[in-house]
């Protein structure tokens, strides 16, 4: 692949789609004597075959007479309509197909040339320029191409053809014909050229729409928090005012050139009435013959017009792919020789790591680092100090070769970094930077993300072979895409030091610990559901964890912490809802609300006779709820944490109550009644000591709990999972799986005591590994939105340790652990990795200490380079002024 | 234990006497009703604290660390609120609290506790009256304390009579 792209779509088109093209003019060029002759045919019919004129005596060697010869003609008609339909439509597919692939290979090739733009490239570009291009501008390129040679082929063909024919008939008619040719086709791209720049604009503009949506997104918390949605939708409208303004410009242009266009070629026939008229009235005309150029002008029309819509598209087309090629050719992109070359063999980082002059300059004008030299072994453990600005930053991201230095060079053991390949670089350093990005999946992907090289062989091997897949691959293969299975395995087990994804998980775990994240892994775990139907072996190992708690705190005398789930005793602990269904509702169909609202719910508690009591227990929780909050102004606090109806339908259950107690019950409407059972569901007796519930209310309830699962209906089944002392729960939390019942209200530390004795629990079963595995397929939502700032810092650099790199850069990743933490995780972290490269950027400069070599910036240089004691010793040194200051 | 019988036990509480029924039964339905069992502790002196406790049945041991290992320094009952000050104003607990038999208590988290003074002025005084007698008491024996002390230091000096 070159650097600059074609500058033209077509020369685009022909360097990648010759051979599809010139098929699609030969298929089109070859497929119009067929419609010619079905256009003949029907002539032969009504004049030969029915008109009875000039009928042959055989056809191919057999006699005919006029009734046969109607039917042979008629379907030899049939027959060529099914084969024109057929090439038609094998056409019509093979345009779209040669357009998809050329989309196909445009976007993919924007893509790749996306991750070759220089890193500070990304400064001045945002996505929400970017993703439009690839993705909506890109969009018309498709249709075109296909269309883009056979099209005016056909078209052209067509008006060359009838165009001879007029000749034919008469020159001065044909001269009158295309008399105004000349002019339109001076005027036309005149016109069309402005309507060119305005589409320029157009693209523009959106873009930059698109720019500024994203923004107000990113940005919502700011604009929220100064109150300025007003001017931002002044903004963006504006904007839009704008397009519009552009796009009203354009449609009267458009439309002015059609306009022109079809006044032309409706004054044309003038020409022919007349000056024809004057040759047949002198007779040097036939009538017959001006009828016939009449009608071959009528015929002209429509290729003529079709010829101008291609035009127009053409050059909005052109437009379009100069404006978006222009975007993807940076200067200083990234050689497609550094993303794609595979090192012979593994290649490990040893030996003197030498920068010897290293400049870096962003934007031509600020020069961030400035001829910096320094050295240290590969294997040293480096802090890089210096106050902010200083250059550390960007000298950091130097050595890690994430960006390239503008002059000077950086080498290891004699060999310049510049030209290592990212198969090199990718392995052998690991960078974690101050923003720890996440992808969206689970924390193991986002852990082994940094194996994920290249596709394993033996995975590739197996599927490969089957149809699919190499249709698959023939695809791929024309649009220049990526031919790698996506769904291979991509981890490099051998680059963690592990064999399979068993000992990957422990080894992963096992490094988050040294960052102190295992923890918190594990408590997602703790809180996550898992499928007993992947797992059998876990699931019968947390049922086993359920009976051991259950003795564990019977033996210590603590059973009172948990109220267990007794499929024959009602639970205080937990809600009506609950209660009634006794199970964990999947899915929204059967929380609290849709549970009080279902037709099923009301039928079970109806044939009890529990409907009404519950309602009435409904509208009693409302009147305290009443009495209660009703005296708060709405936005209370305690409103939010205690109420169970929030402050805007306070006042409709006021007026509801005060129809209660003037009209009764019987007044209620069906939503009320059911907003009053939502109520009465909610109720906790043990939290909510309402004392609404009596022991003859409880009894009845059991009694709606059998019923509610004995007749529930199969399209409910899937809706929720049954509490059964025997069985996993495959809706609840592993946690919940393990407790299987209620913490009981009032127990002075219950959860804390709990929570002991489940991690007791959890850890006299060897449990907490598997349980931490659990956690791995935790997903970690957009960008790791899910997870805390400080445990996707921790992940960041767990990452990063999982490939065991020769260097590993850590610039200023750990600002989102407190300071004890920070240094803890850096003790831990040196310890681990002693004997090979570290290089810490260290925003304390009291934590050089831990290091053996330390650099200082400053303005862009390195000014001060040695082991820490000397450096220290020295009381004018650069460090010692970093060490007072900081 | 109902919610009607809760707000009964908390008329007796002299901080809350003032407050009408429907305030009483919020404070009560917003908080949280625990029970201790021996020795177990309510709190330890150097915590942060994040919640008062009313005591409605039992007792609890003040304890206070000294060299010699914690010292009580009294016992509250029925009615009492203990761990106000903590509360009230960010300092970590002055002492540890510890049942001496089985106790229930209403716990009454930071936030209620202050939507509490500071929606309800009756609540407020009688907070200020609480804690100026504890005021007063407290000088009191500092006063006392102090004259002993400087009593013995008279005797040291003129030696034993």
């Amino acid at each position: 692949m070159s650097d600059r792209m074609e500058p033209s779509i077509y020369r685009y088109i022909l360097k990648h789609s010759l051979r599809a093209q010139l098929l699609l003019l030969a298929f089109t060029l070859a497929s119009m004597p067929l419609i010619y002759v079905s256009l003949e045919i029907p002539k032969i019919i009504i004049n030969n075959a029915i008109g009875g004129e000039n009928i042959p005596d055989t056809v191919l060697g057999f006699p005919v007479d006029q009734i046969s010869f109607l039917l042979v003609m008629c379907c030899l008609f049939l027959t060529l309509v099914i084969v024109n339909g057929s090439i038609k439509y094998f056409l019509n597919v093979y345009r779209g197909v040669v357009g998809e692939r050329m989309l196909r290979r445009l976007r993919y090739e924007l893509y790749t040339r996306i991750l070759r733009f220089p890193l500070p490239h990304f400064k001045r570009t945002s996505p929400g320029e970017i993703i439009p291009m690839v993705t909506a501008e890109t969009e018309p390129l498709g249709g075109f191409i296909g269309d883009s040679f056979a099209l005016p082929a056909t078209q052209g063909g067509m008006l060359i053809t009838y165009l001879f024919f007029i000749y034919n008939q008469d020159l001065l008619l044909g001269v009158a014909a295309t008399a105004l040719y000349p002019f339109q086709l001076y005027l036309i791209p005149k016109l069309q050229k402005r309507v060119n720049q305005l589409a320029k604009q157009r693209v523009l503009t959106v873009r930059k729409l698109a720019d500024r949506i994203g923004e107000s997104v990113s940005g919502v918390n700011e604009i929220h928090a100064h109150g300025t949605s007003r001017y931002e939708r002044a903004d963006i409208g504006s904007r839009l005012g704008k397009i519009y303004d552009i796009r009203y410009e354009i449609y009267r242009r458009k439309f002015f050139i059609k306009f022109l266009n079809n006044f032309l070629a409706q004054v044309t026939p003038f020409f022919f009435y007349s000056v024809g008229g004057i040759f047949v009235i002198r007779g040097d005309l036939t009538i017959g013959a001006l009828v016939a150029v009449l009608a071959a002008y009528k015929d002209l029309a429509s290729p003529w017009s079709e010829l101008l819509k291609y035009y127009q598209m053409k050059e909005d087309i052109r437009v379009k792919y100069t404006q978006i090629v222009d975007q993807f050719q940076p200067s200083n992109m990234l050689e497609q020789a550094l993303l794609d070359d595979e090192a012979d063999q593994p290649q490990v980082l040893r030996g003197k790591v030498l920068g010897s002059n290293v400049s870096f300059t962003e934007d031509e004008l600020v020069k961030t680092v400035d001829g910096a030299n320094f050295q240290f072994e590969a294997d040293q453990q480096v802090a890089l100090l210096g106050l902010n600005g200083s250059g550390k930053d960007e000298l950091s991201r130097l050595v890690a070769r994430l960006l390239m230095a503008s002059a000077g060079q950086i080498s290891i053991s004699g060999s310049n970094i510049a030209k290592l390949p990212e198969s090199v670089t990718g392995t052998r350093f690991g960078y974690v930077g101050q923003g720890a990005f996440m992808f969206a999946g689970t924390v193991r992907d986002n852990l082994v993300y940094g194996l994920k090289r290249r596709p394993g062989v033996s995975a590739n091997e197996g599927t490969d072979s089957t149809p699919e897949r190499k249709q698959w691959i023939r695809d791929a293969r024309e649009a220049g895409n990526s031919l790698d299975d996506r769904n291979a395995d991509w981890i490099d087990y051998a680059a963690a030091g592990v064999e399979d994804s068993e000992a990957l998980d422990r080894r992963a775990l096992e490094i988050c610990a040294l960052v102190e994240a295992e923890t918190d892994i594990y408590q997602l775990g703790l809180r996550s559901t898992m499928d007993p139907k992947k797992q059998p072996m876990l699931a019968e190992q947390i049922l086993e964890a359920r009976r051991e708690l259950r003795r564990h705190l019977e033996e210590s005398g603590s059973s009172d912490l948990v109220e267990p789930f007794d499929p024959a005793l009602y639970n205080l602990n937990a809600s009506v809802a609950e209660n009634l269904m006794f199970g964990t509702a999947r899915g929204s169909g059967l929380r609290t609300e849709a549970l009080a609202t279902h037709q099923y719910t009301q039928r079970v508690l109806r044939e009890i006779g529990l409907l009404d009591d519950l309602v009435a227990i409904g509208s009693r929780v409302a009147e305290t709820m009443v009495d209660l909050f009703a005296d708060l102004p709405p936005g209370h606090e305690l409103f939010e944490q205690f109420s169970f109806i929030s402050a805007e339908d306070l006042p409709d259950f006021q007026l509801l109550l005060g129809r209660i107690n003037s009209a009764g019950m019987e007044t209620l409407s069906e939503d009320e009644h059911s907003r009053l059972l939502a109520l009465a569901l909610m109720l906790i007796p043990a939290r909510h000591r309402l004392g609404l519930l009596d022991e003859s209310l409880q009894a009845r309830l059991l009694e709606a709990r059998a019923a509610f699962a004995a007749q529930l209906p199969p399209e409910l089944e899937s809706q929720i999972e049954f509490f059964d002392p025997a069985a996993y729960n495959a809706a609840a939390t592993l946690q919940d799986n393990i407790l299987f019942g209620k913490r009981v209200y009032g127990k002075a530390h219950g959860a804390s005591r709990l929570n002991q004795m489940v991690q007791e629990t959890v850890d006299s079963l060897s449990l907490h590994h598997q349980i931490a595995r659990v956690g791995l397929d935790y997903s970690v939502g957009t960008a790791g939105g899910r997870l805390s700032a400080t445990l996707r810092q921790k992940l960041a650099i767990a990452r990063c340790l999982l490939k065991q790199p020769d260097i590993l850069v850590v610039n200023d990743a750990t600002s989102a652990l407190d300071s004890r933490a920070e240094q803890r995780v850096m003790e831990r972290l040196l310890e681990h990795r002693a004997g090979n490269g570290v290089v810490w950027v260290l925003s304390r400069p009291s934590l050089a200490s831990l290091f053996e070599h330390v650099l200082v910036a400053e303005d862009g240089r390195v000014v001060e380079q040695g082991p820490y004691s000397t450096l220290a010793e020295k009381p004018d040194s650069a460090l010692n002024k970093l060490l007072q200051a900081g | 234990m109902s919610l009607e019988s809760e707000v009964k036990l908390l008329r007796n509480v002299p901080l809350l006497a003032k407050l009408d029924a429907s305030k009483l039964k919020l404070l009560a339905f917003a908080s949280e009703w625990l029970t201790f069992e021996t020795e177990e502790t309510l709190c330890h002196q150097g915590e942060l604290g994040d919640a008062a406790f009313i005591i409605i049945d039992g007792e609890a041991d003040i304890l206070v660390d000294s060299p010699q290992g914690p010292v009580n320094v009294s016992t509250r009952g029925a009615g009492d609120v203990i761990g106000e000050i903590a509360i009230l104003c960010d300092v970590p607990r002055t002492a540890t609290v510890q049942a001496r038999g089985r106790l229930v208590v209403l716990k009454v988290s930071k936030d209620v506790f202050m939507q509490m003074v500071t929606g309800y002025p009756a609540v407020a005084v009688e907070v200020i009256r609480i804690l100026a007698e504890r005021l007063a008491t407290t000088t009191a024996e500092l006063t006392r304390t102090t004259s002993e002390l400087k009593v013995l230091k008279i005797a040291k000096t003129h030696g034993a009579p």
